[in-house]
């Protein structure tokens, strides 16, 4: 910038008045800069202090229990006489007998269910996106969310009234058709079979919900284009709209398997806790249902949760991106 | 795990197609939504006749719903997950709302890692975060020591803050995706330049200026993390609260008929808080597409 000439000398250059005049000009503009630059300096540090109570929150009640069960996962229990130390031994235990048996379970158990839920979900939700009308998808939609998020105990209930012990379904079959449910179809409720039949309740919802905006981007223009390119409907499928869609598909197995893998309450309510798997252990482990020595077992087996949660949902993410590409 | 209605669909999607469907597609179209109503309806249709069934002496009586407020321990641990609920939502939005109005007009840079910590307990799964508040909780600082008598007030039994503190954690990425999506959907930094042009103060233009554009998506938020509270067992049953979910499997195992109809009736209620929440939406976005119609004419 021009250096400040002051308009009193003898200065009658013509092109030197401009510069005065323009230098006169920037001046204040540039001390007005100057001026708000330090105040935006300092205003920074003090938007950031504003930042303080909610990550001081999400540090004490979330970071700090997860921490803590990372922590303890690997210490040693500590008594009297032995304080805690550093130890390998609960992860060790984690795979192993009994745990290792519920780990197998929880793993058979989501991975099942996550894969019928999938199959069965896509059919259902394009049928439902196709309906015409808005009321019921609508309605879908928001007994869907509620099946999928809220679901829980309840989810259990309906179906201990239904297909359970005493449940209406249960001793119609077997008074009048003369089927017992479990010596005879192989169906019992409180186990394996049962839990998939319950998951899929809320599993199934869940598929609809998140497979249902990939669906409604598929754009009709693809299938015309396809169809005047001289393709069948199987071919439009398979070529066109199966690729578009395969990412989401994917995205949204992981993301149920995640969800099975992770609900604790209607296992909890159906089995009474008793049932082999890893958040019921981790449960029991807790209420001191555990050996003598292994009681930050329930921590490794909490750790193990996470170690498969995570991964799963940050590839969910990244193919969730992946699909929002095509689906603008 | 976080997967709500999506409200307010365009509706221009597939149908385009639909028009030429060939008879086959549309049976098959029929015969899922018909076994996808059997599965769906099914159990809760038959759960239903079991709760209202007099099994003694046959013929159906609604005495599990009309006589609910009078079963000795249901009310206390539906007031437990009431006054839970209610502390939880005015913790949530105190401290979330301000955070992201920061956030979004003052500190645009800190959005991803403010999305990241919201959606993190996504990856926690509940029992894992139960499991950390027990190690915390029985943690040595915590139970002797100054710091053990904040911690032992948290866990009181007539109100256990914990819970309501650690339901904001679980409710934080719904409600935090319910607020951002309010606040897309206006011009948060044009409101401020206008109302503090005008001489509002920041106060005045809180409350003012941009809390009433945000109400919708404020009570989003809030009837979310109610329906939340109101189902959440795992972390209540492993801190050992008896909550209403608590109490229903718990103290409700002797009148399995009063279980069904409880868990009918838990059912229903979050599904009207749902649906009222989609009509907010609904209306809302009614609304500013007669405006932006007003002014494009």
């Amino acid at each position: 910038m021009q250096p400040m000439v002051d308009g009193s000398g003898l200065d009658t250059d013509p092109t030197r008045v401009g510069e005065v005049m323009e230098g006169s000009e920037v001046q204040p503009a540039a001390d007005r800069n100057r001026w708000t630059s330090s105040q935006r300096r300092r205003r920074v540090p003090v938007a950031w202090l504003g930042l303080i109570p909610f990550l001081g929150y999400v540090g004490v009640f979330f970071l700090l229990p997860t921490g803590a069960v990372v922590w303890s996962a690997f210490r040693s229990s500590g008594s009297a006489g032995a304080p805690s130390s550093f130890t390998l031994a609960n992860i060790r235990d984690a795979l192993q007998g009994v745990y290792r048996t519920a780990t197998i379970n929880s793993i058979e158990l989501s991975l099942l269910s996550a894969v019928i839920a999938v199959v069965l979900g896509v059919p259902l939700a394009w049928a439902v996106v196709t309906s015409k009308g808005r009321t019921f998808p609508g309605i879908v939609s928001t007994a869907s969310a509620v099946l999928a998020n809220f679901g829980g105990v309840p989810l259990a209930f309906l179906f201990i009234a239904t297909v359970g012990t005493s449940g209406l379904l249960t001793t119609t079959l077997a008074d009048h058709l003369h089927v017992n449910l479990k010596s005879d179809l192989g169906f019992d409720l409180y186990s394996f079979s049962g839990l998939v039949l319950v998951y899929l309740y809320f599993l199934i919802p869940l598929m609809v919900l998140v497979i249902t905006p990939a669906l409604e981007g598929l754009k009709p223009q693809w299938q015309e284009a396809a169809q005047n390119l001289g393709a069948s409907r199987w071919q439009y499928w398979r070529l066109v709209a199966a690729p578009i869609l395969a990412p989401s598909i994917l995205g949204s197995l992981l993301l149920l398997f995640c969800s099975a893998f992770s609900a604790f309450a209607t296992a909890d309510a159906l089995t009474s806790g008793a049932f082999a798997i890893v958040p019921l252990k981790i449960h029991a482990v807790l209420s001191g249902n555990v050996l003598a020595g292994q009681e930050n077992l329930g921590y490794a087996l909490a750790l193990l949760m996470i170690v498969v949660v995570l991964p799963l949902t940050i590839a969910y993410q990244l193919l969730q991106q992946r699909t929002s590409k095509w689906l603008r | 795990m976080v997967a709500l209605a999506q409200t307010g669909r365009t509706g221009a999607a597939p149908p385009a197609a639909t028009r030429r469907r060939r008879p086959q597609v549309r049976v098959g179209r029929s015969v899922t939504l018909l076994l996808a109503a059997i599965y769906f309806i099914g159990p809760l249709g038959v759960a239903f006749w079991f709760s209202i069934h007099d099994r003694l002496h046959g013929g159906v009586r609604f005495h599990e719903y009309t006589g609910v407020f009078s079963v000795p321990g249901l009310m206390d641990s539906f007031t437990l997950s009431l006054k839970l609920a209610a502390a939880t939502i005015v913790i949530l939005l105190v401290l979330l709302v301000p955070t992201m109005l920061l956030v979004q007009l003052r500190l645009p840079r800190f959005r991803p890692i403010m999305e990241t910590l919201c959606l993190m307990p996504l990856v926690v799964p509940p029992v894992v975060l139960a499991a950390g508040i027990f190690a915390v909780l029985g943690s040595g600082p915590l139970t002797s020591g100054p710091l053990a008598t904040i911690a032992s007030d948290l866990q009181e039994t007539s109100l256990p803050w914990i819970l309501a503190l650690e339901y904001v954690i679980l409710t934080l990425p719904f409600s935090y995706r319910a607020i951002d999506a309010g606040m897309r959907s206006i011009d948060l930094a044009t409101l401020v330049k206008a109302a503090r042009n005008l001489g509002a103060s920041w106060p005045t233009l809180t409350v003012r200026v941009l809390l009433p554009p945000l109400r919708t998506a404020l009570l989003n938020a809030g009837f979310l993390a109610f329906a939340l509270v109101l189902g959440e067992y795992t972390l209540a049953t492993i801190l050992q609260y008896t909550v209403f979910s608590v109490w229903i499997v718990t103290a409700g195992q002797t009148d399995g008929q009063l279980q069904t109809a409880l868990s009918i009736m838990s059912l229903g209620v979050t599904w009207v808080l749902l649906i009222v929440i989609g009509l907010f939406a609904g209306s809302r976005k009614g609304r500013s597409r007669s405006i932006r119609r007003r002014k494009t004419a």
